[in-house]
């Protein structure tokens, strides 16, 4: 086991939790991130094996959906796949022993940092963010769009909880946008 | 004096006084004043100075159209130059300022310029100041600016914030007066989504400020219960305070809401103003109408407003607009006010052009009559009126409401170039032509001017909206209003007058329409131009028609042929604050911070801004005054011994696919077929035309697995451009792409003892000497007791180096790590001007050399381009013109005296060659000064480069007073063989 310390998207060593009004703003640092994308002609193969690792169907577009390991649409036959990063810090490399030849597996769990945002009236925020229509949200849906120049993930987990998954480098400037706009309603 | 004008009734709330200044001066008014209706109800008419002629002005309006009314708001860095009076929501300790003026509102020395009227007609500054020519720009331009004015900036940064956002519905409804608010009801008893938006803090438009009742209710009351309803249907978002300012393509809509300026400063975090885009599905344009005024001599005197605009007073602000009131009209609607300023007790007199104009035992009617002159220089204090038995008569009154007739407020149906069409009955633009996509117009935005017609037009608009959509339109009761026909008699200005104005934002009088009809300008829109009509910032919403007019009767044209100019966004005059949003200062845009970023930070590093990375310029140490003196410490220790610079910026590209190295054989020039697993070579990208994109490296970590470096400026657009090759160029090709360059932080650990200080974290079972990891070897190991991590034999320093690679979160450790093993071999931390001095020692190409104009041949590497293969760029690259024989070829450049410098952008010559542009043989594209050779270096283009090893040039820079001698030399200046990063 190696001794590394890690340090969490906004350069500390435990993630940042903010309150402000009805609305709590967490940094989520205990998801591991891995991209499947079905090869060529392997497109309903990678569906069907990713379907069977989820425990549910492959997320359709602008959707997400899963278990344990979880996944959102991404593009055409491509995915990002979520798990607990305790028990999957090596998610990548387990996918794609699942996956074999059928898809191309990338880890990605240290290029995004991840801020959920719980509690109520998130549309409000959200639309001082981004043009997702996040009023209309049901829970189950993903929308890849630009906030503050960046270009994120919009995951609606259920009305009360969204997740918006963004450039890891740009973490600092992605979490003051955030807390802006929820200060700027709350 | 507060009470001295005001009346009983009207919408405010008498139980909140406020207090508030103006030039200085204390005043009081209540919740729900504008400035404007405070001030006159403390009897203040006089309110700003005009534009070019500096005449005392007052309201002419009690709404967003005002031209006269114009001040500052606030003071200090919170001040607002050019904001209307009569829009400005009064609130607790507002200041305001007149403006254009000196020294005082009352006594301003530049109403001389009203006296020199005869030598600023239109096109005045176009004839006069002519000559010299060289005295436009500094003394003409900056003294007309002087004296023609609006108000100033206080200089200071806007200590607010403004939010962009966005929102959507189905039916947008723009404007909440009768015809708004019944669509609004329509829609939402619907169950569609609604946005009913509206520029007053109070909605209902012209139900506020109407007496007629709808049902048993007055305007004003049902107004405020229909809001009340719709605000409790959670399918309607009831906005008001927000100005649509702009259609825009497919549905969507500006709009800017007025967050904060009805409060003296924002609360904290809040934003004082709000961008918001609108997605809708269908629009509603029930912006009703503006009324018109009648040009005549000396019509611009404070105490001269349009009729409605009295009525809007009287009986929504409570503030009689005088004690004695003559009102000019040529229609029904002028007779309103008359009947409403009766009812309160005004001494009222109606002028109508109309020759039956009728009686009433209430108040005079002089029918057939017309104003002919005004009096009263600071405010209005007689009027004379021509009757129609040819007698002038003179009336002793301090207020004249006029009416002209309505203008249906049909700017956003302009803003896609729709055309209104001239309806005659009315005598007014309605929307017309090409309107944008989805819009309706409704109420008196569409010529409809009852109050009955607004509330059932409203509803079919609604109707016709949600039949669209397939929603089922509810059909709510409403009630019944006056439904009085539209009677004009069209009379838009006075014969013979001479100082009567038709834009008095900008001084534009019917003399300058003719003027510039008399010279020739005689199209709409060279009469704009040339006499600035509707120039203004309220972009001639009382002005426009008059202008039309008054050209087409000196043209002996119709309006309709004369024309009508358009209107563009935005609809009222928008704050650049607010168009910003939060993209300003610090926040202009994100910044990307590298995985070492933190500790860089604790070890003082001077950081550089590249693209929106942060990167670390150099590592200054105590008693460095110099960045030179620590930028060549940085180099000659890696160079000595071994140096660490974070490198994670470089684009880094996950390929994969069974097609893998197919796909790369297209996108890079040279070949990468035969790429050996374990194996990383350098690659030239070309464009399509065979210019050189970008240069980088490429990794097989296995059969079907690459990884492409790129440099860190063309991170993104080489990304776009593999992604393009994939999606459109080779569908058929099994390849897989994604971007991994956040997910590594990677370092390059360079110097004789790189290898050393990695044998000491790289784990043991993991060979990586000489023979066990050779140069251009790379593979994925453990490091520090386990962690995955991925390295790269590669060198851009031109020593022995490694990149190493570990996940992101793991970077700050790592970095921390390699400092403290590294202290053995006394390392040292290297930012991006040691690492820019070790490439041009090296002669390796980066972006000043890949600057969109050099071919692989220029690069030296024209055998790179595989003859072999067919790639992106190589056919192009053969084209006679970019294979010369002199063509220009990278080479290295020593200066001849040792002390001078070799500074980029310098262009070589020929010795004894004149020093032009025809004999130039070409420039420097990167320099510094090399502490392990000495002196200064440069490298850079010269034409057949390559032959001319050993010539002596002159490097030319006559925009820095450069000319000196330099030897042509090799780009490669440090161990051109190559002999380190093999060892």
């Amino acid at each position: 086991m190696h001794d590394l310390k890690p340090l969490t998207p906004l350069g500390a060593h435990a993630p940042r939790v903010d309150k402000i009004g009805p609305v709590t703003l967490t940094e989520i640092v205990s998801v591991a991130l891995a991209s499947v994308a079905a090869r060529l002609g392997a497109e309903e193969a990678t569906r069907e094996a990713l379907s069977d690792l989820l425990g549910a169907a492959a997320p359709a577009p602008s959707r997400h959906g899963g278990g344990t390991l979880s996944a959102l649409w991404t593009g055409p036959d491509q995915w990002m796949v979520e798990a607990p990063i305790d028990s999957h810090e090596d998610l990548a490399r387990r996918l794609s022993e699942e996956l074999g030849a059928k898809a191309s597996v990338t880890e990605q769990t240290d290029a995004w940092c991840r801020f959920d945002l719980t509690g109520d009236a998130l549309p409000r925020v959200m639309e001082r963010l981004c043009a997702a229509d996040v009023g209309q949200w049901q829970g189950g849906e993903v929308q890849r769009t630009t906030i503050d120049h960046l270009g994120c993930f919009v995951v609606c987990r259920d009305p009360q909880h969204l997740s918006v998954i963004g450039p890891r480098s740009s973490a600092g400037s992605l979490h003051h946008a955030l807390l802006a706009a929820c200060r700027s309603v709350f | 004096m507060t009470g001295k004008t005001r009346l009983s009734g009207g919408l405010i709330d008498r139980s909140k006084p406020m207090s508030f200044t103006f030039d200085g001066k204390r005043y009081s008014g209540f919740e729900g004043d504008t400035l404007a209706s405070a001030l006159l109800a403390n009897g203040v008419r006089l309110m700003g100075r005009s534009f070019k002629y500096h005449r005392p002005r007052g309201p002419m309006t009690a709404g967003s159209e005002e031209p006269n009314a114009i001040v500052e708001l606030r003071d200090g860095a919170r001040k607002e130059p050019n904001t209307r009076a009569t829009t400005a929501e009064l609130f607790d300790g507002l200041t305001a300022t007149s403006q254009n003026r000196w020294p005082s509102l009352k006594w301003d020395a530049l109403a001389v310029n009203d006296m020199l009227s005869p030598f600023f007609a239109a096109g005045f500054y176009y004839k006069t100041f002519m000559w010299p020519k060289a005295f436009w720009e500094k003394l003409y331009e900056p003294m007309i600016r002087k004296a023609a004015g609006l108000g100033s900036l206080s200089h200071d940064p806007d200590p607010d914030c403004y939010d962009k956002g966005f929102l959507h519905c189905d039916l947008l409804i723009i404007g909440a007066g009768p015809a708004g608010l019944a669509a609004a009801l329509t829609a939402g008893e619907s169950g569609a989504r609604v946005i009913l938006a509206d520029e007053d803090f109070l909605l209902g438009g012209r139900l506020n400020a109407e007496t007629g009742l709808l049902a048993d209710q007055t305007g004003a009351g049902w107004a405020a219960e229909t809001v009340a309803r719709l605000r409790a249907m959670p399918n309607v978002r009831v906005m008001a305070r927000s100005t649509v300012i702009g259609a825009f393509d497919h549905g969507i809509y500006g709009m800017v809401e007025r967050v904060s300026d009805h409060l003296a400063q924002p609360a904290p975090g809040k934003p004082r103003q709000v961008l918001w885009r609108i997605y809708s599905r269908r629009a509603i344009l029930a912006a009703g109408a503006t009324e018109r005024p009648i040009v005549f001599e000396n019509n611009d005197r404070p105490g001269i407003m349009l009729a409605s605009a009295m009525r809007s007073y009287a009986n929504r602000w409570a503030v009689t607009p005088g004690q004695s009131v003559a009102i000019f009209t040529n229609n029904d609607d002028g007779h309103r006010t008359a009947t409403d300023l009766h009812a309160k007790g005004v001494k009222v007199t109606v002028i109508d052009t109309r020759p039956d104009a009728g009686v009433t035992p209430d108040y005079q009617i002089l029918s057939g009559a017309h104003v002919i002159d005004t009096a009263g220089r600071l405010g209005l204090k007689q009027v004379d009126v021509m009757q129609s038995n040819g007698e002038t008569r003179t009336l002793l009154v301090d207020g004249l409401g006029v009416s002209g007739g309505w203008n249906p407020n049909v700017h956003m149906t302009c803003h896609q170039r729709g055309r209104p069409q001239w309806d005659e009955a009315l005598a007014a633009f309605v929307p017309g032509g090409t309107m944008p996509t989805g819009l309706i117009p409704a109420g008196a935005a569409n010529g409809v001017f009852s109050t009955h017609g607004a509330l059932s037009s409203g509803q079919t608009a609604a109707t016709q909206a949600l039949n669209d959509l397939g929603i089922n339109a509810a059909a709510p009761d409403l009630p019944q209003a006056e439904d009085a026909p539209v009677r004009i008699v069209p009379f838009w200005h006075v014969k013979g007058a001479r100082r009567a104005w038709v834009d008095q934002q900008n001084d534009v009088t019917a003399k300058d329409v003719k003027l510039a009809h008399q010279e020739n300008f005689v199209s709409v829109e060279h009469l704009k131009r040339y006499t600035t009509l509707g120039m203004a910032t309220d972009q001639g919403k009382t002005s426009n028609i008059a202008g039309l007019a008054i050209m087409a009767e000196v043209a002996g044209k119709q309006i309709p042929e004369v024309g009508t100019t358009m209107f563009r966004p935005p609809y009222t005059p928008t704050a650049m604050g607010v168009l910003a949003g939060r993209s300003r200062d610090a926040d202009f845009r994100p910044v990307r911070k590298t995985p070492s970023h933190y500790w860089a930070e604790e070890q003082g590093a001077v950081f550089v801004e590249v693209g929106m990375w942060l990167r670390a310029q150099w590592f200054p140490k105590p008693g460095e005054t110099h960045w030179r003196e620590s930028v060549d410490r940085e180099v000659l220790q890696t160079r000595k011994s071994v140096g660490v610079c974070d490198c994670t910026t470089l684009g880094k590209i996950d390929v994969q696919g069974s097609d893998a190295a197919a796909f790369l054989n297209k996108v890079y020039a040279n070949g990468f077929a035969k790429l050996a697993v374990g194996k990383t070579r350098y690659g030239l990208m070309l464009r399509e035309d065979g210019i050189a994109m970008d240069d980088g490296t490429a990794a097989r970590l296995a059969e079907d697995h690459f990884v492409v470096t790129t440099t860190t400026a063309n991170a993104v657009p080489v990304y776009r451009h593999m992604e393009f090759v994939r999606q459109v160029l080779f569908p058929d090709m099994d390849v897989q792409l994604i971007s991994t360059t956040e997910a590594w932080a990677q370092y390059a650990v360079a110097g004789p003892n790189s290898r050393k200080l990695l044998q000491k974290i790289v784990d043991p079972e993991f060979d990586i000497s000489n023979e066990g990891f050779p140069f251009m070897a790379c593979g994925e190991i453990t490091v520090c007791g386990g962690l995955r991590a991925r390295l790269f034999r590669i060198s851009f320093s031109g020593e022995l180096a490694f990149e190493i690679a570990v996940p992101s979160r793991y970077g700050d450790a790592l970095m921390r790590r390699l400092m403290d093993e590294g202290k053995e071999f006394d390392v040292t931390p290297y930012g991006t001007e040691a690492l820019s001095v070790m490439r041009i020692e090296k002669g390796h190409a980066a972006g000043n050399e890949l600057n969109g104009t050099t071919t692989a041949n220029n690069l030296g590497m024209g055998r790179m381009v595989s003859k072999k293969k067919d790639s992106i760029g190589s056919t192009l690259s053969e084209r006679p013109g970019l294979n010369e024989e002199d063509a220009l070829k990278l080479v290295g450049f020593k200066p001849v005296n040792k002390d001078n410098r070799v500074p980029a952008g310098a262009h070589l010559m020929t010795k004894g060659s004149p020093v032009d542009a025809a004999h130039d043989q070409g420039y420097v594209t990167s320099a510094c000064y090399s502490p392990n050779l000495g002196c200064h270096i440069g490298i850079g283009y010269l034409k057949s480069g390559d032959t001319r090893l050993g010539e002596v040039v002159r490097l030319v820079s006559p925009l820095t007073g450069v000319d000196h001698d330099v030897e042509v030399v090799s780009a490669h200046f440090v161990d051109p063989e190559g002999e380190r990063l093999r060892a």
